[in-house]
């Protein structure tokens, strides 16, 4: 690739990120709170994606356990941010344990403790959990989600119980969110594209030669879990603090499913796939919404039933990997050279673009 | 001292035992064959000198440090490479990153130094590259260096198995059938290949093989397995003419 | 603990026992020969129960007409759904079956909550099954015996088909080498779908055992049996019928009895299966019953 194609390739990525920033400037003041939520929610759910994408596209491990990890996460800051006050009122049925009474720290240290908190958990699963063949992980991973969940249900002085909290504060609004969601792709990108993303990819493809070739593939995996595991509870958190209130129902394995979904769709093992397929299941179950209930558009009128939509996505899901195994992307990842290819963009001065920087190379 | 010297390997697998009281001992630069009839136990054989299985009973001797129960990515560390009877490529990556992967105890990547591209990292990961395009030219690959492994042809194929195990710098070179499905042609070319990396990167190396004009051709010494046992040993001209030899491949090729 | 309390207990882990293990054994029938987790089998379980529900309250049908049809309509969607789902994906990665497994799992659920409506519906338990007996001092009601006598019968016939029956042979050929068994010309295909057609109607079957226990159906009522069951085929040794068997009965007396001594961790219930499983899977992750496993390089 010559130092012309480089330049542009960078001043063209450059470019896209300003004109996305802006964009979200505008958005964060005039979109509707609906609809700027909505918006918020693509950026989490590309978090989400890429940390599901990280552990089961890249490294080839069927994990399940993603909600676990995002209410680990997301009760963990929550905690933090909400006040005495607060907790007081959330906690009416029986107080909260002393010791977190009267913490509350700063919203950005919560999110880390957050994403920390889940690592931790993750790292303690991983270690006895991924000595085991992919469909045992798949359900040791669902069973670990599982018992959080039911931990967390049951334990009331901690975390409220049932009746879940809140009231939480606001925190994470249109810069925060997409913060992360930025920092996750680029760390994605240069993970995937370095020497430790190349012995994921080995490890998923040939374990076996892998470990010949001097790969410590035990480690390589823990890593990889305890990595996304950070990032779902940073998702989880970010999750939370955008729907403001969190309780144990909402992370079930129904929450695992959709992330899932999106990977699946986006394509296992292609970053720009998740990021594309976020956008996409996020707006789609919102615009499908209408499905679970009475729709009029006049000429159009519906009863709607509730679960109407999730069969849609079911089906949307099952279709995917039974025709389109591979996704939207495969494992591919997006290229201004793809676009220019394509004829959209003028091609480089010199014949024959090598692909940018996010080539699959 | 031997470079190589198994004692008394036994594996068992449940009711069958795979191998039984292997003793082999292969000094410094000698090339060694491995033969025997399909189900023989050689391939069981590479996998517990590299670590795959835990001997059932028995030690395993690399460089005189008792490797026996180590990780397999520490034996591969530790000097000892190998290639797969049937071609374990890695599928979604190319030509030069399945050399690369070879190079990774080497760039020794950590999960946050190698996304920022620290110096040190750096330095390390441009050196691989070099290796790793040098070891393609070896072996006129450097063409399909941005080509999917899979894509190759399947002598092709093999020959990138060789070199991904030669970018690990091993000592000991393990090769598992590399000749199987190829013409008379190629298998030539496969004898020269063997002898000339040998040459040129000091290996010691131990070859299973099922193609003779290979075995014959390039091995000093050969080891002779029947059900699990050691039926014969020595060089190429005394295993052929062996009694023992000739009645375990009767019906065989 | 008085004694009588106790038997209460365990005539009641028993009978939870039958059905896990009932349930159970559609699970490591399949995992044995395709080396699939079913995601779906849970909710097979689930239409049987709504099946033989509808029969009876829209039909009109008399209860063991009901369970007759019940249960063979949902082995020939057992069919359909292998056929449908799973058939195509054979030889692509295990990732991709499981994914339409779980897929075809939130289809059917979801399908179930448009079809059925989100709301517990309420059964009728059939006159004989509801009958109040007393035993020496135990008061159980006469499901409670007939379960586990059911599941011992069905054991026994299948345990018969498995070891005496050309297509018993057949099942087990492939669940121990599936390409080996297409060599000796045995119709895979078509043991795989006689496999999920007898799993499917021994779900069912459980599944409307089941509702008549536990009066109430709901279409997400195969989620949490379904995850159970196939964790009490793991603890019992997946791929092996006894051990699914077993696995059942473990579990729900383990379930049953910790809560009857420890009422503090009621609500812990469900992990119960979950922590089991993680243990087993650390200590002895081929199962009480199975064989060790090895992976061929």
């Amino acid at each position: 690739m010559s130092l012309l194609e480089g330049r542009r390739t960078h001043l063209l990525t450059a470019a896209a990120v300003i004109v996305f920033a802006a964009f979200l400037a505008v958005a964060d003041r005039t979109f509707d709170a609906f609809t700027l939520r909505v918006l918020n929610l693509c950026g989490i759910y590309v978090v989400l994606a890429l940390s599901l994408n990280l552990v089961n596209g890249f490294t080839g491990l069927f994990s399940l356990g993603h909600a676990g990890f995002m209410a680990v996460g997301a009760y963990t800051c929550a905690l933090l941010t909400l006040t005495p006050e607060q907790k007081e009122l959330n906690f009416f049925l029986e107080p909260i344990v002393p010791w977190l009474a009267h913490v509350t720290v700063p919203f950005p240290v919560a999110l880390l403790a957050g994403g920390a908190a889940a690592a931790v958990l993750g790292f303690l699963i991983a270690a006895p959990a991924l000595r085991l063949r992919d469909d045992y992980l798949a359900i040791a991973t669902l069973g670990f989600a599982e018992i959080i969940r039911v931990v967390l249900t049951n334990a009331q002085p901690v975390t409220n119980g049932a009746l879940g909290l809140k009231g939480l504060p606001p925190f994470a609004g249109t810069g925060v969110v997409w913060v992360c969601a930025a920092a996750a792709v680029l760390f994605m990108v240069l993970l995937v594209r370095s020497a430790y993303g190349r012995a994921l990819k080995a490890v998923r493809d040939d374990e076996i030669a892998a470990a010949a070739m001097g790969v410590d593939v035990f480690r390589a995996k823990v890593v990889s879990f305890t990595v996304s595991s950070f990032m779902a509870g940073v998702g989880g958190a970010l999750l939370g603090h955008v729907i403001t209130t969190i309780d144990p129902k909402m992370f079930t394995f129904m929450l695992t499913f959709n992330i899932l979904l999106v990977v699946v769709l986006g394509g296992i093992g292609s970053i720009t796939g998740s990021v594309i397929a976020s956008f996409a299941v996020t707006i789609l179950m919102e615009a499908l919404r209408f499905l679970d209930g009475p729709l009029n558009l006049g000429f159009l009128q519906t009863e709607g039933r509730p679960g109407l939509r999730m069969v849609v996505f079911s089906v949307l899901l099952m279709a995917v990997v039974l025709f389109r195994q591979r996704g939207l992307m495969g494992s591919r990842e997006f290229s201004w050279s793809m676009l220019a290819r394509a004829g959209l963009l003028p091609r480089p001065g010199r014949g024959g673009a090598a692909g940018g920087p996010h080539g699959a190379a | 001292m031997a470079l190589l010297e198994t004692e008394r390997v036994t594996m068992r697998f449940g009711g069958l035992t795979a191998v039984s009281d292997l003793a082999i001992r292969i000094e410094q630069d000698e090339i060694v064959g491995l033969i025997g009839p399909n189900g023989a136990g050689k391939t069981t054989a590479f996998n517990v000198i590299t670590g795959m299985n835990r001997p059932s009973e028995g030690r395993v001797r690399f460089a005189g440090e008792d490797v026996t129960g180590l990780a397999r990515h520490q034996i591969s560390r530790r000097g000892v490479a190998r290639t797969f009877q049937n071609i374990r490529l890695f599928r979604e990556l190319t030509v030069l990153e399945n050399v690369l992967v070879g190079c990774h105890a080497a760039i020794a990547p950590g999960v946050f130094s190698a996304p920022l591209h620290l110096p040190g990292y750096r330095r390390r990961e441009g050196e691989a590259r070099e290796l790793a395009a040098s070891l393609l030219g070896e072996v006129g690959l450097e063409g399909n260096a941005a080509d999917l492994a899979v894509s190759l042809p399947y002598g092709k194929q093999r020959r990138l198995e060789i070199v991904r195990a030669l970018a690990t710098r091993p000592r000991l070179l393990l090769l598992d059938e590399p000749a199987a499905g190829m013409n008379p042609q190629e298998s030539l070319e496969l004898m020269h290949l063997i002898r000339r990396i040998r040459e040129k990167f000091s290996l010691t190396i131990l070859l299973i093989e099922h193609h003779m004009q290979v075995v014959m051709g390039v091995c000093q010494r050969i080891y002779v397995l029947e059900y699990g046992e050691t039926i014969a040993q020595g060089d190429p001209a005394a295993i052929q003419n062996d009694p023992k030899v000739i009645e375990a491949y009767l019906g065989a090729q | 603990m008085t004694l009588p309390l106790f038997l209460q207990h365990l005539t009641n882990a028993l009978s939870l026992g039958s059905l896990y293990a009932l349930i159970a054994i559609g699970y490591t029938m399949v995992y044995g020969i395709l080396r699939l987790i079913n995601f779906a089998h849970g909710d097979v379980f689930m239409l049987g129960a709504y099946l033989a529900f509808y029969s009876v309250a829209t039909f009109l049908l008399p209860w063991w007409a009901a369970l007759l049809l019940a249960i063979l309509v949902t082995a020939a969607f057992g069919v359909v759904l292998e056929r449908v789902a799973y058939r195509p994906l054979r030889d692509s990665p295990r990732i991709s079956v499981m994914i339409s497994a779980i897929g075809a799992s939130f289809l059917i659920e979801n399908v179930g909550i448009v079809l059925f409506g989100g709301r517990p519906k309420g059964v009728s338990v059939p006159a004989v099954l509801d009958v109040k007996l007393a035993l020496g001092g135990v008061s159980v009601m006469s499901v409670s015996l007939v379960i586990p006598v059911l599941t011992f019968l069905v054991l026994a016939v299948l345990v018969w088909i498995v070891q005496r029956t050309r297509t018993g042979m057949a099942m087990r050929a492939v669940s121990t080498d599936l390409d080996a068994a297409r060599l000796q010309a045995i119709d895979v295909n078509r043991v795989i779908s006689f496999t999920f057609g007898a799993g499917s109607l021994l779900a069912a079957l459980g599944g409307i055992m089941w509702s008549y226990k536990y009066p109430q159906l709901n279409p997400l009522m195969g989620t949490m049996p379904g995850l159970k069951c196939f964790i009490a085929a793991v603890i019992g040794g997946i791929g092996s019928i006894s051990g699914a068997v077993l696995g059942g009965f473990l579990l729900g007396a383990i379930e049953l009895l910790t809560v009857a001594f420890l009422p503090t961790l009621s609500g812990y219930r469900d992990a119960f299966a979950f922590v089991l499983l993680i243990l087993v899977l650390l200590v002895k992750p081929s199962g009480l019953l199975g064989g060790t496993q090895v992976e061929k390089v």
